[in-house]
């Protein structure tokens, strides 16, 4: 579904992603998981085709983003839903309206359908009756919920899910766990999972990349990640700080607020 | 030591006012891009599936411009009252009253009524446009739209400066009428002038060239307010504060831009007279 070869990424001068390598099969639930600046995000970004890479090439479903021409690139994206951190959902619309919008503009079905088709997605994600609100009329939950809606209404071969928990009490990001799940077995469709719950991620997860400092250091099923003998992962599974090297004189530039150059910084 | 440190402020200086430059520059290209963008979309859009729907542009129409009308009508009637009293103040000592007409005819059309609606779209809609795009981007709804393969310049720019195309004109002819009616209201009280003598007076006045003169300056400002509404919209960092600034931003660059095209347009009209 996706592969992704030595993706090497920038944020300015800044190395993010340093040769990332990366699988996504059919069906499969692949969670991301990193603490925060593991470069997550950024390879989710990525993924989604929404940054150009560095170097390094990213395959969806057989086809090389980067050579894609905007037509191409628009028809994958029909295959692709991303259900966004923050839910993302346009402020201005309905929730009913906010998932019909990719119906509307990508499918010549009458209005009647395209309401039925929202509908019957808020059932999926338990959010019955809700098309007529506006999603500042929501809480915290139910916009990542309709977010879910949103993302599904095309039946996307591939739904990409931003820190589906972040934000949420531990029962409503426990159940949202359970409908990225229904979501996967119901549609059967390849879900990436881009968290820093290792609960959650132990929950859901067919296989799990463990991201940082912009490197994948494994990618395995969560019985190999548990087991795993590196110190690294299990000091993230702990949740140990790691102790990086002080070297005194750069500690004393930094306390000075001396700039290093920024090369050195890169 | 001295003058080590005052090389050190000069190239500060210089340094400073070298990436504004830079910055300006860049800003000024990423208008004409997101103005390209919207035209290539309004025209090619419907060939690969993605049209600009006329809803959307209704939709801003009405925004910009039907809920524009009130206050348009008064700042312009407010206007055309003051041009007539100041036209006459400053004709009196010269005997010529009456020809305060003309000064009307000219000042409204030509000037007032673009530079008024200009200014006012500018503040209520080049904002509005800019915080609404500003907000949408850092909830991630541009990122949203991108990845449902909606491209935000056909879905939101398009319509934007559809909208702005056609009623910033409509709003500056309804501005002008306003401005001329008013003006010949206050003619009528203080010169005794009949409405009819003041039409016929106002049509005598004005030509062709004053009115596409005018016309051709309020398209040039809606596609402005336009795309630097949404250029500083679409630049927004940093959250709510973020969004704060860019309207600020969007207001003040559109008010100024429209004031330099301004000039640049009487001036080349004078050249070339």
């Amino acid at each position: 579904m996706i592969e992704v070869k030595n993706l090497v990424a920038h944020y300015g001068s800044r190395l993010i992603l340093k040769g990332v390598s990366l699988s996504v099969r059919e069906g499969e639930i692949l969670v991301i998981m990193g603490g925060s600046g593991s470069g997550k995000s950024t390879l989710l970004r990525h993924l989604m085709a929404l940054e150009t890479p560095t170097s390094g090439t990213i395959r969806v479903l057989g086809q090389d983003v980067a050579r894609l021409g905007m037509r191409q690139l628009l028809a994958l994206r029909r295959k692709m839903g991303v259900a966004f951190q923050g839910g993302a959902l346009f402020s201005s619309m309905t929730v009913g309206d906010n998932i019909m919008l990719p119906l509307r503009e990508h499918t010549s079905l009458d209005q009647k359908t395209m309401e039925i088709m929202a509908r019957l997605k808020l059932e999926v994600v338990g959010l019955a009756g809700f098309e007529d609100l506006m999603p500042a009329e929501l809480s915290g939950g139910m916009i990542k919920r309709a977010a879910f809606a949103r993302a599904v209404v095309m039946d996307p071969r591939i739904l990409f899910c931003d820190e589906p928990s972040a934000g949420l009490d531990p029962v409503v990001s426990s159940a949202l766990d359970d409908l990225i799940l229904k979501l996967r077995d119901a549609m059967d469709m390849a879900i990436v999972v881009v968290t820093h719950e290792l609960e959650s991620a132990f929950k859901i997860a067919d296989r799990i990349a463990v991201l940082d400092h912009g490197e994948i250091l494994f990618t395995g099923t969560v019985a190999e990640l548990r087991g795993h003998p590196s110190e690294r992962i299990q000091n993230l599974l702990n949740r140990r700080m790691e102790d990086e090297p002080i070297d005194p004189d750069e500690y004393l530039r930094r306390l000075m607020g001396e700039q290093k150059d920024r090369g050195a910084a890169a | 030591m001295a003058p080590s440190i005052s090389i050190g402020a000069v190239s500060r200086v210089l340094e400073r006012v070298g990436r504004a430059t830079v910055r300006g520059l860049e800003e000024v290209g990423t208008c004409a891009v997101l103005a390209g963008e919207s035209l290539f979309w309004l025209f090619y859009g419907p060939f690969v599936g993605q049209p600009v729907r006329a809803e959307a542009v209704l939709r801003r129409m009405m925004e910009v411009g039907i809920h524009a009308i009130p206050i348009i009508a008064v700042l312009s009637a407010a206007i055309g009252a003051v041009l007539a009293m100041q036209g006459i103040i400053s004709l009196k000592p010269l005997g010529a009253e009456s020809r305060v007409i003309f000064g009307i005819a000219k000042g409204a059309v030509r000037e007032f009524a673009p530079l008024i609606t200009g200014i006012l779209i500018a503040g209520r809609s080049g904002s509005a446009l800019a915080a609404r795009i500003g907000t949408m981007k850092i909830n991630q709804e541009l990122d949203a739209l991108e990845v449902m393969g909606i491209r935000p310049g056909r879905f939101l720019v398009a319509p934007a400066l559809l909208a702005m195309l056609v009623m910033v004109p409509a709003l500056t002819i309804f501005s002008g009428l306003t401005a001329m009616y008013a003006g010949g209201l206050y003619v009528g009280i203080d010169l005794g002038i009949s409405m009819k003598a003041y039409v016929a007076g106002l049509l005598e006045a004005l030509n062709v060239g004053d009115v596409l003169h005018g016309f051709f300056k309020s398209i040039a400002f809606g596609i402005l307010i336009a795309v630097i509404g949404v250029m500083n919209g679409a630049r927004v960092e940093g959250g709510a504060e973020g969004v704060g600034q860019a309207t600020t931003r969007a207001v003040v660059q559109a008010i100024s831009a429209i004031i330099v095209t301004d000039m640049l347009f009487v001036l080349v009209a004078s050249l070339t007279r």
